[in-house]
């Protein structure tokens, strides 16, 4: 039996592999006092104990992560700077080699001839891939129940969906099945499932990171981020996700540099709470996890105060407009022709088309094609979407006047914990509330990431921090300062029962 | 209200095939979406410029230079009926 600690050797002390961070870890390995074999067999073995109930993977790369460890404990010196860390990847970027389904049927033997930028920089840093994680089909959902291979679980609570799109990589953080993950967020994907979670997840300010290789939803929403379970492991992370990529001409150089985090209180820090996404519709148990969040980051030192977004009640309607309307576009490329499934016994192209696409697409990848196409279609173009994409223009203003009386906003990452499986499917439209704070800031860009702000009923509740354009750096060290003074330090029941 | 035509009409567009006993669903819960969404039709914006792209950024362009691609057999490795180095597909005109 593999065990998921060891003792070090220079105090004998016994570590938890499963709850090192990835800094952590490339501290001790770098000592010499493990080896990437035995912390990727650690995540193994985890895997081996509990993803048959959790389903975080749909497919662990087991025999070639033992690989890559080995060759990385081999190797004497000039590691890579990410040497070693077992990384899992959400399934909706392409890697070469390794079948890539977006949780989708469509897609269900599709082996990529390439692999995702934002992948293929992490690999040359060194990480160890330990699979592909379970998601919303093509990240369309907000509970990772729309995967055509069946329900993730929450950790905290194996009758509670993680959230998602990115529930998958969420939940594999959060039971100990790797030490981070990377996630996608086209409205929350990564933050709402980190809330969910207990973990933590950043959104980069649009144009950050690559989109190549990234199975497209919705192309100007989309953005690739880290879900960690701490800040500092996301402020690593992202140093090798950002730049511009020749392969995405809408990646840019990221402007400024991404200094060190520094252990310092809030003082000085304005945040406002946006108004509008606390209260009426928010579970009281989240708002008042949030408010003792909040009073906590007063004690550290921050200026609070509140914000406004006065046009916030129209940014879930209009990305429900935009996002399936890109969708719509996006997923045409799903034909029967160059990839994935194809219908057989069909007459004509035709009925070859809708057919495959009648049994490739599940149920909410469906509704959105036909809400995006009803929303693009003669007659109804500028009622929907000429006046949506005025709408993300009211947002744009709408956070740039907020954040210029603040130095970033603050609200909870979801209205509610985690919800029972099953418990919102039967109405979509109930479902894509669960991302009302989240989808204002993808239809402004803006970075944004969430952090666990206490637990409510023992269900983890995330606190939101959303910065102007490309400020990584004061966000993150806001987020660092903010971790500091919540002093969550909780793990989920899955990690914790193997100390 | 979206009716069954609607339905029938936006799946030709999109080629997805609906079944008939999906109609139904399908016409009810778009129809939730939808009258959601006809919220953003109570506001004035005759006078805002519509925003397409979030970030500063006018026309990337590079050089038109000829470089390698991808190997035919690998870019039909994925193709789900593959002949003579092409992508077969059923027929196109009716006979």
């Amino acid at each position: 039996m593999v065990l998921s600690g060891c003792r070090l050797s220079w105090n004998r002390e016994y570590v938890n592999l499963l709850r090192l961070t990835a800094t952590e870890a490339l501290e001790l390995m770098k000592r010499g006092e493990i080896s990437s074999s035995e912390f990727t067999g650690a995540f193994l073995s985890q895997i081996d104990r509990h993803d048959d109930d959790v389903f975080a993977f749909l497919n662990v790369t087991g025999e070639s992560a033992r690989e890559e460890a080995a060759a990385i404990d081999a190797s004497a010196s000039g590691r890579p700077a990410l040497a070693g860390l077992p990384t899992a990847i959400k399934d909706v970027l392409c890697t070469r080699g390794v079948t890539t389904t977006c949780a989708s049927k469509m897609l269900e033997n599709y082996n990529p001839i390439y692999t995702a930028t934002c992948v293929q920089r992490m690999k040359d840093a060194g990480i160890v891939t330990l699979g592909k994680t379970n998601m919303d089909e093509f990240a369309m959902g907000s509970s990772t129940e729309n995967s055509a291979y069946g329900p993730t679980r929450n950790p905290w609570d194996l009758e509670r969906v993680p959230g998602g799109s990115s529930g998958g990589s969420a939940a594999a953080v959060a039971a100990g099945e790797c030490v981070w993950a990377l996630g996608s967020d086209t409205g929350g994907s990564i933050r709402q499932p980190a809330a969910f979670c207990g973990v933590v997840g950043l959104k980069p300010t649009y144009g950050s990171v690559s989109r190549y290789g990234l199975i497209a939803f919705a192309s100007s929403f989309d953005q690739v981020g880290p879900i960690t379970k701490n800040v500092r492991d996301a402020h690593l992370m992202l140093q090798f996700l950002v730049g511009k990529d020749p392969l995405d001409s809408t990646s840019v150089e990221y402007p400024v540099e991404i200094p060190p985090l520094e252990d310092r209180d809030l003082s000085g820090v304005r945040l406002g709470i946006v108004k509008e996404l606390v209260g009426e519709g928010f579970d009281s148990g989240v708002m008042e996890t949030f408010s003792k969040a909040v009073a906590m980051l007063e004690a550290a030192g921050a200026e609070i105060g509140e914000a406004s977004l006065p046009h916030v009640e129209y940014a879930l309607p209009a990305y429900y407009i935009l996002a399936p309307a890109e969708a719509s576009a996006n997923l045409a490329r799903f034909d029967g022709v160059r990839y994935g499934l194809r219908a057989g016994d069909t007459s004509g192209i035709t009925e070859m088309y809708e057919e495959t696409r009648r049994i490739g697409f599940g149920d909410e990848v469906k509704r959105r094609i036909m809400l995006g196409t009803h929303a693009l279609s003669s007659g109804y173009y500028d009622a929907y979407y000429g006046q949506a994409q005025k709408v993300r223009t009211l947002m744009v203003q709408d956070f740039a006047s907020a954040l210029g009386q603040f130095d970033m906003l603050i609200s909870p990452t979801a209205p509610t914990t985690a919800f029972r499986l099953g418990e919102k499917t039967g109405d979509p439209l109930t479902m894509y509330k669960s991302d009302i704070c989240t989808i204002p800031v993808n239809l402004a860009g803006l970075p944004a990431i969430s952090i666990p702000a206490g637990l409510s009923e023992g269900l983890p509740v995330g606190l939101q921090i959303i910065g102007k354009a490309f400020t990584a750096p004061t966000l993150l060290q806001t987020a660092y300062s903010a971790e500091t003074a919540i002093g969550f330090g909780r793990v989920s029941p899955l990690i914790e029962g193997q100390d | 209200m979206v009716t069954h035509d609607d339905v029938i009409y936006v799946a030709k567009l999109a080629r997805l095939k609906v079944e008939a006993d999906d109609l139904d669903r399908y016409a009810g819960q778009l129809s939730s979406i939808l009258s959601h969404i006809d919220k953003i039709s109570e506001l004035d914006l005759t006078s805002v410029e519509p925003t397409s792209h979030v970030i500063d950024l006018s026309n990337v362009f590079r050089e038109d230079e000829p470089r390698p691609s991808v190997d035919r057999d690998e870019a039909l490795a994925n193709g789900p009926e593959v002949e003579n180095g092409a992508f077969r597909v059923p027929p196109i005109l009716e006979s």
